[in-house]
């Protein structure tokens, strides 16, 4: 009952997240917007086109959508929303998170080069980059949560009697705030990535999509919303951990963390320059870091008191 | 050496008082000149004359606010030695001399780089194609080529840019243009009709529009030797300015999206589109389609709309002025347009950079000026704005600047018809679209436009009529310049650098 609960509330975040944004942007720019559900019925209508292959790919570009998406689930069942117990929970599982998505990325930056386009190599290669420095501030927050709670696995880390939330109030929301910056790099926003723009130059993971279109378009879509929501969840139980580790309060808060964050910043702020992506990706790998040294130190002193 | 000057409010030139001196003479005079900021070539061209292939040279004289005319003359078949290429001594003149070489197959000694201009369908030489063309290549295990166009993925205008980079930095730009070729020059000479030409005239750069019929006009009255109601060359110059303001706010706002700043993006538009409604509302036609004639105007102000556009202009000055402060003190944005796709002064002025992209690297060429024209030289007083940094930065400056100063002198302009013609309409006559041309002879029309010097010139034949057409749209001189700003940025800086010259591919394909 609850991992059912648990897999529909994740899949609603994940529709719900994309409306929010778009609708968060479009009052901001003083416009009505689109529909809230406009990216579900432009789902709708990939799924009901073909396919068409450039003759230069292989089957390694047909399987990608699979694997991509594929490697999304697998990582989103791994997420519990508050207090539920996810799916699949074992000891180890973030790790086990971090690079069944780094499967996924893989696949498709072997897609893209595929291709054979231009374009294409050169996003393949920002991917590869930028995925490769988010790595480390993953790792740290998900360390850090582990350390709080000396248990490898989200669904122990998140339990309410496990997780000594008000203790740890501040590197509960030092994490929460790192755990953000990921969420706004691995979904390719503003100021990583743009992925309104068109212009092929300046994309990351837009122009390693170029080559897609119809059913597998919206695998790698709906694939990029997953990815979206469970770090969104990761962020919004992080900080919910705080104050109330409920599914009733997890649930909303990470639409509304990630859906109204990401709208204003795309509203009221410039990308980056490419090379200052790196800064930016360290800024936050040092802010991982920060928190989980103040962890540490706190467990100690606690500890001792 | 003789040159037969003129000033840029003179009347046209007979083909017989235009000095003819030989090549050897020309050369050296000209490279000398050169050699002297004051002085650029505004035109140069050929045009076969009988049996011979007789060169026209329009220099201006920047400090002085002269125009400079003399030709020199080709044989067709004579055996001669090579002409030497003053393209050698001063790249500036580039896209003149190629664009003669493509046309008549004169071929210049020691070219640096013989490229053709725009591929046009009646070039000498047909061996060559655009989809053969070579392009510039480097050998490198570290390097990799990037190809974009020649369909542009938002399907504007085509033009081909390879890009040579070294991971994500580029080394080098080629940009190959011509798609675009329509063949406006040969269309003027194909028809009598006088408002058609002034309607071809709209079309030479459908973002220019009032620019290029301005410009057209210019030349075609100084062949007529009409004078000229002042009121009907402020309503001109309401025009310009309006169009000015229009297409500096929409590349405001084109910058600010490439960057992904959604507020300036959204703002831009909103006030680009109350400038061109503007317009609109005046003459019909957002671009100004139809707004400018020879000779008089269909669409004389009234007060009512002298008003409007006073009262429009007014507030798009003010919201314009708090979007401007905004970026300007927006970090994000700063630190992407600052120290970007920077052309230093001696570049530019090595290539020959004109309007207000040559103003952002400091080069303070502005023919408003220069060389004043109609009410310019009347009751306006124009001062360029000049940066120095050369920058993305320095030509969104420039923009947002202009902007603020066009909407003064439009201010200024309807603020003398209110004085003047308070009670009534304008006094423009309608176009007069039969007035008889002065046979063999040159006229030139030479006014700043938002991207720069926009120069018509027009030569008749003995029964006074439009013999051949030669256009100069600035983007001629700055899609250069384009190239030069992106050698040793980020390939993903290429769109801003792109965006903030803005330059137009019909204008330069013709």
């Amino acid at each position: 009952m609850m991992t059912t609960l648990n897999t529909i509330l994740l899949l609603l975040v994940a529709l719900a997240i994309p409306g929010v944004i778009n609708r968060t942007r479009a009052l901001l720019a003083g416009r009505r917007g689109i529909r809230f559900l406009q990216h579900i019925y432009d789902l709708h209508l990939h799924l009901r086109k073909g396919a068409v292959y450039s003759t230069t790919t292989t089957a390694l570009f047909r399987t990608t959508p699979s694997v991509y998406l594929g490697a999304a689930i697998v990582a989103a069942m791994m997420i519990p929303v508050g207090d539920l117990r996810p799916l699949l929970s074992f000891e180890g599982d973030f790790v086990c998170m971090a690079y069944v998505l780094a499967l996924g990325r893989f696949a498709l930056i072997l897609a893209a080069m595929d291709t054979g386009s231009a374009f294409e190599g050169m996003g393949a290669s920002r991917e590869a980059l930028y995925g490769a420095l988010v790595e480390p501030s993953l790792m740290l927050a998900a360390g850090t949560l582990a350390l709080l709670t000396g248990h490898t696995s989200f669904a122990r880390i998140f339990d309410p009697d496990v997780l000594p939330g008000a203790r740890f109030a501040v590197v509960l929301l030092l994490t929460a705030y790192v755990l953000m910056k990921i969420v706004f790099t691995e979904s390719g926003r503003v100021p990583v990535d743009d992925p309104r723009t068109h212009l092929e130059l300046t994309m990351i993971h837009e122009v390693m999509c170029l080559d897609y279109c119809g059913v597998d378009l919206a695998m790698i879509q709906l694939g990029g919303w997953l990815k979206t929501a469970l770090f969104s969840l990761l962020a919004a139980d992080t900080l919910a951990a705080a104050f109330c580790l409920r599914w009733w309060v997890a649930a909303p808060l990470a639409v509304a963390l990630t859906g109204l964050a990401v709208g204003i910043v795309e509203s009221t702020q410039a990308r980056n320059k490419l090379v200052r992506n790196t800064t930016f990706l360290l800024t936050v790998a040092a802010l991982a870091a920060l928190a989980f040294f103040t962890g540490y130190l706190l467990q100690l002193n606690i500890g001792m008191a | 050496m003789n040159w037969l000057t003129t000033e840029n409010t003179g009347s046209c030139a007979a083909l017989n008082d235009i000095p003819e001196v030989g090549y050897a003479e020309f050369y050296d005079d000209l490279a000398r000149r050169l050699a002297d900021a004051r002085y650029h070539v505004a035109h140069y061209f050929a045009l076969p004359s009988g049996d011979r292939l007789r060169f026209f040279c329009l220099l201006l004289d920047d400090r002085e606010g002269k125009v400079l005319l003399a030709s020199h003359a080709l044989a067709y078949y004579e055996e001669t030695a090579l002409h030497p290429a003053l393209t050698a001594l001063h790249p500036a003149l580039h896209p003149f001399e190629r664009d003669i070489a493509e046309r008549y197959g004169v071929r210049f000694d020691n070219m640096p780089w013989p490229k053709p201009l725009r591929f046009p369908f009646d070039r000498c030489d047909r061996a060559g194609t655009m989809d053969n063309y070579p392009f510039y290549t480097m050998k490198g295990g570290s390097l990799h080529e990037v190809n974009v166009g020649p369909i542009h993925a938002g399907v504007i205008e085509p033009g081909a840019f390879r890009f040579i980079c070294n991971g994500e930095q580029v080394l080098h730009l080629e940009i190959a243009l011509g798609y675009q070729h329509r063949g406006v020059e040969h269309l003027f000479g194909t028809t009598d009709n006088r408002l058609r030409q002034a309607c071809l005239s709209e079309t030479v750069a459908g973002d220019s529009a009032v620019a290029h019929a301005t410009a057209f006009a210019e030349a075609i009255e100084k062949l007529t030797q009409c004078e000229r109601h002042a009121q009907l060359e402020r309503e001109r110059t309401v025009a310009l300015e309006l169009e000015r303001m229009a297409m500096q706010i929409a590349d405001t706002g084109a910058l600010c999206m490439d960057v992904g700043y959604q507020l300036g993006q959204v703002a831009c538009e909103a006030l680009r589109t109350m400038t061109i409604n503007t317009t609109q509302a005046w003459c019909g036609n957002r671009f100004g389609k139809g707004l400018v004639r020879p000779h008089g105007t269909d669409h004389p102000l009234t007060p009512e709309k002298a008003r409007m556009i006073r009262d429009n202009v007014r507030e798009i000055a003010r919201r314009y002025d708090e979007v401007r402060r905004d970026i300007k003190s927006s970090p994000t944005l700063l630190a992407r347009f600052e120290q970007c796709g920077i052309v230093p002064r001696d570049e530019m002025l090595r290539i020959g950079g004109v309007g207000q992209a040559a103003r952002a690297s400091g080069v303070a060429r502005d023919i408003r000026v220069s060389h004043p024209w109609a009410s310019f030289a009347k009751c306006l007083h124009h001062e360029s704005i000049v940066k120095s940094q050369g920058d993305v930065m320095a030509r969104l400056t420039v923009r947002c600047r202009e902007v603020l100063q066009s909407a003064g002198h439009i201010d200024r302009l309807l603020e003398l018809y209110e004085q003047k013609y308070a009670s009534g309409p304008s006094p423009c006559p309608a176009p007069d679209y039969t007035a008889a041309l002065a046979p063999s002879s040159l006229s030139f029309g030479l006014i700043e436009g938002w991207r720069g010097e926009t120069c018509h010139v027009i030569i008749t034949d003995a029964e006074g009529r439009i013999a051949a057409a030669r256009i100069k749209d600035p983007s001629l001189h700055n899609w250069l310049a384009l190239a030069l700003a992106v050698r040793g940025e980020g390939i993903s800086d290429f769109p801003i650098c792109n965006k903030s010259f803005n330059l137009s591919y019909c204008g330069h394909d013709l």
